[in-house]
C-alpha cells in the first residue's frame, strides 16, 4: 500500500495542549464520528488548509487522477455499502470536476458526501482565482448543499449532510467550505442533533391504502410485481420474496432492481422495460395488476405511458411522494418506506397459487427463449453476451459486477443473473460513460475480499482510464473486461435501426488495451474466441493486481429486444432468429 | 387533451437562509413552470419566512410541484391553498400624470384606492384588494395615462384560526 496512516499528527499546535481548533481538524473530527473510513479526492488551493490537516485522522485518502473520479468512488462506495460516499475537491475546476459524479449520484438516490473548498469567504463573489458559484452550479444535482464561512459551522454542517444525504430518499450533499472557514481556530463548539428534515414531513401509509392494496393483490389473476432500486436501499429484499412467494406473483425488476428478488428464483422474470426480455414486457403488458415497488416509472421502464399496461390496476409503494402519479396514475398509493409498506402488506394478504398464470408466462418464455443468444451454437466469433454469460457461470453469480453504460450494459444485466442485492453496481438514471472503473474501486473499499468485475465498453472505459494509475498507487485489485467492439456501440445500434445505417462518430479506434495495462504495471490480457475466455478469467482471478480483458467482440452485434425510445411497451425489435449475419457454421 | 390549467396559489414557509428561496425558485425553473407573482417576508417566528408563490398548472401538476417543494431541506412547510378558504390580496402603486388629478381622485374613491404622493407633475395612488380590484383600478385608470405601475404580488392567509404550519 503506497498510502500509510500517519499515527501521529506534525503540527506545530499539538504542542500547545490548546482546546482551540481549526476548521479543518473540526472538518476531519466531524467525519470520523460519521464513520468514515476512506475518502477520495485531489487537493489545490482552496482545500489545502483540510489536506495539511488530515493525516492525525484515522481515514485513507485516495489520490484519484481526475475529480470526477471522487465522486464516482465515492458514489460506488456508498452503493456496494450503503454508507455514505465521501468526495473531496478543491474550488474552481475541482468542484465542476465532480459534477459528473455528484448527478449521477443524484439520479440513482446514492447517499453521497462531497467536501469542496472554496476562497476565503471576502472573495467570494469576486472572480478571485479559482472562485465559482459552487452551490449554485450544484443546486439542481445535489439533495442539499451548503456554504460555510465559519469554523464553528462545520461540525453541525457536516453532520447534518451525513443525515439528509442517508435519509429518505438518499442523495448526494455537497458542503462547500471558505479557506479562512478552514484555517481559523475556535473553542470547542457544542454540537446539537441534526433538526432537519423537520417532523411535519414524515407521513406514514394509511391503513385504508393498504387494506385496499391487498385487496386488490388477493383478488388478481395476473398480477407481476415491478421491483426497483427502492427494494434494496430499504432492506426489502426478504419481505419482497415473502410477498411473491405467498401471494405467487412473478418479479419483473428495473435495470437497479436486478438483485433485489434472485434471478434464479421461479418467480423471477428478468429486467423489464426497453432492453428488457420479450415475455417480461408481454408479462406486464397483460398484466391485470401491477404491484410497483420502490421504483419511479421512468421512460426506459415504461415505453409509451399511453398504452403501458392498460389493462393493470397499479400499486406503488414509494418512499418519494413526488414520484407518485408523475408519469403513470396509479391506483393506490403507498407513501413511505418500502420494507414497513411490506410487512404491513404481508400481514393481510391471502396465500394464492396462480399456476395458469405462471404458465402463460412460460409459454411467452419458452417462445422467446428460442432468438436468446446464449441458446445459440458456439460460432466460433465471440459474442458479447456469451462473455456476459459465461463470466456468469466461472463467477458462480456471485461476483460484484459495475457495469459502464451503452450495450455491454444491457447485455450483463440480460444475462450475468444476479442472486444478492447490492451485487450490480451501474449508472442508471444520468448513464453515465465513464462510471464503472472508478465506481468500482470505491465499491472495493466497501468489500475488500470480494471478487469485483468491471465491465465496460471501450468507449466509457477511455473517459476514465486514468484512474487505471490509481488502482496501481493504491494497490486495489479488480477484474476488467473491456467489451471491445470498435464502435460506441450503443449509439451504433440506434444509427443502424433508427438513421438508415449511418454509422457516424461512432467507429472508434483504441490504445492497445494490453499494452495500456503493462504500462501501469498491470496484467493485460486478450480474448478475441469464446474458447480462450475461460483460460483469461482464471488468470484474471488469479493475479493479485488489477487485471484488464481486452474481449474483441462482434464489432456490430445490437442489444434484443429493443422497445423504441416512446414506442409501446410490446412493440419490440427482436433479435433475427437464426442470427442472421452470423450463419453457423457447423 | 390536456387537463386545464389554473392559478394555483401556494404558500411555503421556508427557513430564512441564504438559498433558500433560490431552491424554491429553481424547482419551477427547471420544469418550465412560469411563475405569475411571487412574495416572501418574515414571519411571527425568527428563523422562517414565508413565501406565496402563484403558478398556473393543472391539477396533478400542482400536486407533483407541492410534493416537489416538500422535498426541498429547507422547506418547513408547503400548502396549496387554492381551493381553501383564503384572503388573497396584492399592493400596487400607480404613477400618472398630473393633468387629469380630479378624475383620477375621483377613481380612487370608487375603488377604495389612496393618493399616497401628489406633486405639480405627477400623482400616485396607493390600492391594497384582490387581483381582480386591483386590474379593475389599473383599467380605469388607464386612459389617464400610467407612467409607473408596480404591484407587489399576491399575499395569502387561511381565514379562521388555524396556521399551515400547526395543520399536518
Ligand atoms: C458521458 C456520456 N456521453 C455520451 C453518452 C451517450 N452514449 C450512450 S451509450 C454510448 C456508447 C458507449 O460505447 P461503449 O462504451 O464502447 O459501449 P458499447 O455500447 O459499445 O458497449 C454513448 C456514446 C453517455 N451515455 N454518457
Ligand atoms: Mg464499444
Amino acid at each position: 500500500m503506497a498510502l500509510q496512516l500517519e499515527t501521529e499528527p506534525k503540527h506545530a499546535e499539538e504542542d500547545a495542549p490548546s482546546p482551540r481548533r481549526t476548521g479543518a481538524q473540526l472538518l476531519w473530527e466531524a467525519l470520523v464520528r460519521e464513520g468514515v473510513e476512506v475518502v477520495f479526492g485531489y487537493p489545490g488551493g482552496a482545500i489545502m488548509p483540510a489536506y495539511d490537516a488530515m493525516p492525525a485522522y484515522p481515514i485513507r485518502h485516495v489520490l484519484v487522477r481526475h475529480e470526477q473520479g471522487a465522486s464516482h468512488m465515492a458514489d460506488g462506495y456508498a452503493r456496494a455499502s450503503g454508507k455514505v460516499g465521501v468526495a473531496v475537491a478543491t474550488s474552481g475546476p475541482g468542484a465542476t470536476n465532480l459534477v459528473t459524479g455528484i448527478a449521477t449520484a443524484m439520479l440513482d438516490s446514492s447517499p453521497v458526501v462531497c467536501i469542496t473548498g472554496q476562497v476565503a469567504s471576502p472573495g467570494l463573489g469576486t472572480d478571485a482565482f479559482q472562485e465559482i458559484d459552487t452551490t449554485g452550479i450544484t443546486l439542481p444535482i445535489t439533495k442539499h448543499n451548503y456554504l460555510v464561512t465559519k469554523a464553528a459551522d462545520i461540525p453541525a454542517t457536516i453532520r447534518e449532510a451525513f443525515h439528509v444525504a442517508r435519509s429518505g430518499r438518499p442523495g448526494p450533499v455537497l458542503v462547500d467550505i471558505t479557506k479562512d472557514a478552514q484555517q481559523a481556530a475556535v473553542e470547542s463548539v457544542q454540537l446539537s442533533p441534526p433538526h432537519r428534515p423537520r417532523n411535519g414531513k414524515r407521513r406514514s401509509v394509511r391503513t385504508e391504502m393498504l387494506d385496499k392494496a391487498a385487496e386488490l393483490i388477493d383478488g388478481a389473476k395476473r398480477p407481476v410485481i415491478l421491483a426497483g432500486h427502492g427494494v434494496m436501499m430499504a432492506g426489502a429484499t426478504r419481505a419482497l420474496r415473502e410477498l411473491a412467494e405467498r401471494s405467487d406473483i412473478p418479479v419483473a425488476q428495473t435495470l437497479l432492481g436486478l438483485g433485489g428478488f434472485p434471478a434464479t428464483h421461479p418467480l423471477s422474470l428478468g429486467m423489464m422495460g426497453m432492453h428488457g426480455e420479450a415475455w417480461v414486457n408481454f408479462a406486464v403488458q397483460q398484466s391485470d395488476l401491477l404491484v410497483a415497488l420502490g421504483m419511479r416509472f421512468d421512460d426506459r421502464v415504461t415505453g409509451n405511458t399511453k398504452t403501458f399496461a392498460v389493462g393493470a390496476k397499479k400499486i406503488h409503494a414509494e418512499i418519494d411522494p413526488s414520484e407518485i402519479d408523475k408519469t403513470v396514475k396509479v391506483d393506490v398509493a403507498l407513501v413511505g418506506d418500502v420494507a414497513v409498506t411490506l410487512e404491513e402488506l404481508l400481514s393481510r394478504v391471502k396465500p394464492r397459487d396462480r399456476g395458469p398464470w405462471r404458465k402463460h408466462i412460460a409459454g411467452l418464455k419458452g417462445e422467446a427463449a428460442v432468438r436468446d443468444i446464449v441458446s445459440l451454437p458456439d460460432d466460433g466469433r465471440l459474442y458479447a453476451a456469451h462473455v456476459m454469460h459465461d463470466l456468469w457461470r466461472l463467477t458462480k453469480g456471485n461476483a460484484l459486477v459495475v457495469t459502464d453504460v451503452g450495450q455491454h450494459q444491457m447485455w450483463e444485466a440480460q444475462y450475468y443473473r444476479h442472486d444478492h442485492p447490492r451485487k450490480l453496481i451501474t449508472s442508471g438514471g444520468l448513464g453515465t460513460m465513464g462510471f464503472a472503473l472508478p465506481a468500482a474501486m470505491g465499491a472495493r473499499f466497501a468489500f475488500p475480499d470480494d471478487e469485483i468485475w468491471v465491465i465496460a465498453g471501450d468507449g466509457g472505459f477511455q473517459m476514465t482510464a486514468a484512474e487505471l494509475s490509481t488502482c496501481a498507487q493504491e494497490g486495489l485489485k479488480l477484474n476488467v473486461a473491456v467489451i471491445n467492439n470498435g464502435y460506441l456501440g450503443m449509439v451504433r445500434q440506434w444509427q443502424q435501426f433508427f438513421y438508415g445505417g449511418r454509422y457516424i462518430a461512432t467507429p472508434l479506434k483504441s490504445p492497445d488495451f494490453v499494452k495500456l495495462a503493462e504500462a501501469h504495471g498491470l496484467c493485460g490480457l486478450r480474448v478475441d474466441r469464446r474458447a480462450d475466455l475461460p483460460n483469461a478469467v482464471e488468470k484474471a482471478r488469479a493475479e493479485r493486481g488489477t487485471v484488464i480483458i481486452d474481449f474483441r467482440v462482434e464489432a456490430e452485434d445490437s442489444v434484443y429486444p429493443m422497445v423504441p425510445a416512446a414506442a409501446d411497451l410490446h412493440d419490440m425489435i427482436r433479435r433475427p432468429s437464426p442470427i442472421e449475419e452470423t450463419p453457423y457454421d457447423s | 387533451m390536456t387537463p386545464e390549467r389554473t392559478s394555483h396559489t401556494f404558500i411555503v414557509l421556508v427557513e430564512d437562509l441564504p438559498g433558500a428561496l433560490n431552491r424554491v425558485v429553481s424547482l419551477f425553473r427547471r420544469r418550465v413552470v412560469n411563475i405569475d407573482s411571487l412574495t416572501v417576508g418574515r414571519t411571527e417566528r425568527s428563523g422562517v419566512s414565508r413565501i406565496t408563490l402563484v403558478v398556473r398548472a393543472d391539477a396533478n401538476a400542482a400536486r407533483l410541484l407541492e410534493a416537489n417543494l416538500y422535498k426541498l431541506v429547507d422547506v418547513i412547510e408547503v400548502r396549496d391553498v387554492t381551493a381553501e378558504p383564503v384572503v388573497v390580496r396584492e399592493m400596487a402603486f400607480v404613477k400618472l400624470g398630473a393633468q387629469f388629478r380630479g378624475e383620477v381622485m375621483q377613481m380612487c374613491d370608487v375603488f377604495r384606492a389612496r393618493v399616497v404622493d401628489l406633486g405639480p407633475a405627477s400623482i400616485t395612488v396607493e390600492s391594497t384588494g384582490s387581483q381582480d380590484k386591483i386590474d379593475g383600478l389599473i383599467e380605469a385608470l388607464k386612459p389617464f395615462g400610467i407612467v409607473e405601475l408596480v404591484r407587489t404580488g399576491a399575499v395569502a392567509i387561511a381565514r379562521g384560526p388555524i396556521s399551515p404550519e400547526v395543520q399536518t
